[in-house]
C-alpha cells in the first residue's frame, strides 16, 4: 500500500539516486564457510544473503531417493532480525513458495543425473533484507553450487523489476517495493537466454511487462559477469 | 517402480501426440476443456462456487469474519487465501499440513485477486485500527486432473461476486454486497516439445518441463504471473503465452463472469 504523498521518482531519479535501469551495488564472496561444500556471500544494496551447499550426499529417508538422479533441496530462510518487524523463526507460506520457485530456477542447470540416489542441499539464509532477497538468494546459491563443484550447465542469474510511480524500473528496494505498483522477479540462464523463474504481482500492462522482462534480462547478464568474475578470482587464488 | 515406468510411458505418449499436433482428448492446443461453473452451492458460505474444467473439480467457499486489521493498514480489510489438496482428490495428495503445492496454489490465486484490486479493501473497515472484515477464500480441491489454478481462480472470483457480508450475524449494519471492481481470470499454459498448450490436463502437466500462469484483468492488464517446474522458457515463448493468456481470459470472463 502506498503511503500518502510519497514520491518515488524525482527529476528522473529514484529516492536512492539510481536511474531506472540501475542495479544496487553488488558484492560477491565465494567460499566463505568452512564446513559447507560450497558457499557464497552475496550483497545487493542492503540485502545480505549467505548460501551454503552440502552434497551430493546420501539421501535419507531412502524411499525419497530417486534412482535416476540427485534430488535438489532448497531452503530459503529469513533470520528473525533481518526485517523491520521481527520475523517469527521457521518456515511460513511465503518462504515455502520462495524455496520452491528458487529450487526450480536452479534445477535446469544442474546435471542431477550424475549423482543418482543422492541429495544436494542448498541452504539460503537472509541476514538482512531490503527487497529482492529471493533473487539475491538464487544468485548466491548458484555461485555456491559452482563452488561446491556440482556439475552445472551454466550459472543462474536473478533480479527483479517493478513499477513505481508509473515507471518500469530495475531492482526495487524496500521503500519502492512497499509503495510500488508491481514487482516481478525473474531468474535466467544467461548463455541460453532462457527464463527459469518468473513471478509477478501487482498490476502492469502487457507493454510494461515486455519492457520489464527486457530490462531484467539485461541486468541478469551484468550479474552473470559478476558471478563469473567472483568464481574466477576465487579459483585463481588457489 | 512399476508406477514410475507407467509414468514414463504416459509422458512419452503425451509428448509424441503433441509432436504430431494432437492432444490426448482431441482438443486443439489453445482450447480449454469444457468449463462448468455453478455458484451458490454451499448455503453456509457467504459466497461459493463449484468449478469443473474437464475432470478437474474445485470447490471454493468465501467466509467473512470481523477481525483485527494489519498494523500498517488499519482501515483496510484483509484477504486470506488458503488451498487444501485433500486426499480424496488424487492418489498423490496426502493428509497433513499444507505442502509447497497447496501453498503455491493459494498464493498464486491470492496474488491475482490482490493485484487486480478487484476488492475495494477500504470499504471493509468496521472500526479503524480495531475491527475490519477478514475475507477468507478457501479452495477445496475435489478432483485433480490438472490446471487447478485456473479452476480455483475462476471459482474464487465467481464466489466473491455473489458474496454477501454477514452483518447481521455479528450485530452490525451496513452494505451487504462486496464491491467487486474487476474480474481477474487465470490462464495456465504449458510448453511441450516447443508447443504451447492451454489448460493442461494432469498428464500434460507431468509431460511438461515448464508452465506459466498469466492472470489478467478486464482492461487487458496483468495482475499476476507464476512460472512452474524445473524447465526453462525462451523470452519469445513467454511473450506468446502472455498474449494467449490475455485473450483466453477475455473469453472466459465473457462467458462466465458477466
Amino acid at each position: 500500500m502506498k503511503e500518502d504523498g510519497i514520491e518515488l521518482i524525482k527529476d528522473g531519479k529514484r529516492l536512492d539516486g539510481r536511474g531506472f535501469d540501475e542495479l544496487r551495488p553488488i558484492k560477491i564472496e565465494v567460499g566463505v564457510l568452512k564446513r559447507a561444500d560450497g558457499s557464497c556471500y552475496f550483497e545487493l544494496g542492503d540485502n545480505k544473503v549467505i548460501a551454503a551447499v552440502y552434497g551430493p550426499r546420501e539421501m535419507h529417508p531412502r524411499h525419497a531417493q530417486d534412482a535416476k538422479m540427485a534430488v535438489l533441496k532448497y531452503r530459503y530462510n529469513m533470520a528473525p532480525f533481518s526485517v523491520e518487524e521481527r520475523k517469527r523463526p521457521g518456515p511460513d507460506r511465503r518462504s515455502v513458495e520462495i524455496s520452491k520457485i528458487s529450487r526450480e530456477a536452479l534445477e535446469p542447470v544442474i546435471l542431477k543425473e550424475y549423482y543418482p540416489k543422492t541429495e544436494i542441499d542448498v541452504y539460503v539464509e537472509i541476514l538482512q533484507s531490503d527487497a529482492g532477497t529471493r533473487t539475491a538468494g538464487i544468485n548466491a546459491a548458484s555461485v555456491a553450487l559452482a563452488d561446491a563443484g556440482i556439475p552445472m550447465r551454466d550459472l543462474v542469474s536473478s533480479v527483479a523489476v517493478g513499477k513505481i510511480d508509473g515507471e518500469v524500473v530495475l531492482d526495487l528496494n524496500a521503500v519502492e517495493d512497499n509503495n510500488g505498483e508491481a514487482d516481478m522477479p525473474i531468474a535466467m540462464i544467461v548463455r541460453r537466454n532462457t527464463i527459469t523463474a518468473l513471478q509477478m504481482d501487482g498490476r502492469m500492462t502487457k507493454e510494461e511487462f515486455e519492457k520489464g522482462l527486457k530490462l531484467a534480462m539485461n541486468a541478469c547478464r551484468r550479474i552473470y559477469e559478476l558471478q563469473r568474475t567472483a568464481l574466477i578470482e576465487r579459483y585463481s587464488e588457489m | 517402480m512399476g508406477l514410475e515406468i507407467m509414468e514414463d510411458v504416459r509422458m512419452d505418449y503425451v509428448y509424441n501426440l503433441v509432436r504430431g499436433g494432437k492432444r490426448e482428448d482431441g482438443r486443439g492446443f489453445l482450447d480449454y476443456r469444457e468449463i462448468k461453473l455453478e455458484t451458490g452451492v454451499i448455503k453456509r458460505a457467504e459466497g461459493s462456487a463449484r468449478v469443473k474444467i474437464g475432470n478437474t473439480e474445485v470447490l471454493v467457499g468465501v467466509k467473512l469474519e470481523p477481525g483485527e486489521p494489519f498494523p500498517d493498514t488499519p482501515d483496510k480489510g484483509v484477504i486470506i487465501t488458503n488451498a487444501e489438496l485433500v486426499p480424496l482428490a488424487s492418489p498423490e495428495f496426502e493428509p497433513g499440513p499444507p505442502n509447497e503445492d497447496s501453498v503455491q496454489l493459494a498464493r498464486v490465486v491470492d496474488r491475482g485477486i490482490r493485484g487486480s484490486e478487484a476488492i475495494d479493501l477500504s470499504k471493509l473497515c468496521i472500526e479503524e485500527g480495531e475491527k475490519v472484515w477478514i475475507i477468507f477464500i478457501d479452495i477445496h480441491v475435489l478432483d485433480n486432473d490438472g490446471n487447478l489454478v485456473d479452476a480455483a481462480t475462476l471459482g474464487a472470483v465467481a464466489s466473491l461476486l455473489e458474496t454477501r457480508i454477514p452483518n447481521e450475524r455479528y450485530g452490525l449494519t451496513g452494505e451487504d454486497t462486496l464491491d467487486i471492481r474487476d474480474r481477474p481470470v487465470a490462464v495456465t499454459m504449458v510448453e511441450i516439445g516447443g508447443e504451447i498448450l492451454v489448460d493442461p490436463s494432469y498428464n500434460e502437466e507431468n509431460a511438461a518441463a515448464s508452465g506459466l500462469t498469466v492472470i489478467s484483468n478486464e482492461d487487458g492488464s496483468i495482475s499476476g504471473m507464476q512460472k512452474y517446474w524445473s524447465g526453462s522458457i525462451e523470452e519469445d515463448k513467454i511473450a506468446e503465452m502472455v498474449e494467449i493468456g490475455i485473450e483466453k481470459a477475455g473469453e472466459i470472463r465473457r462467458e462466465f463472469l458477466e
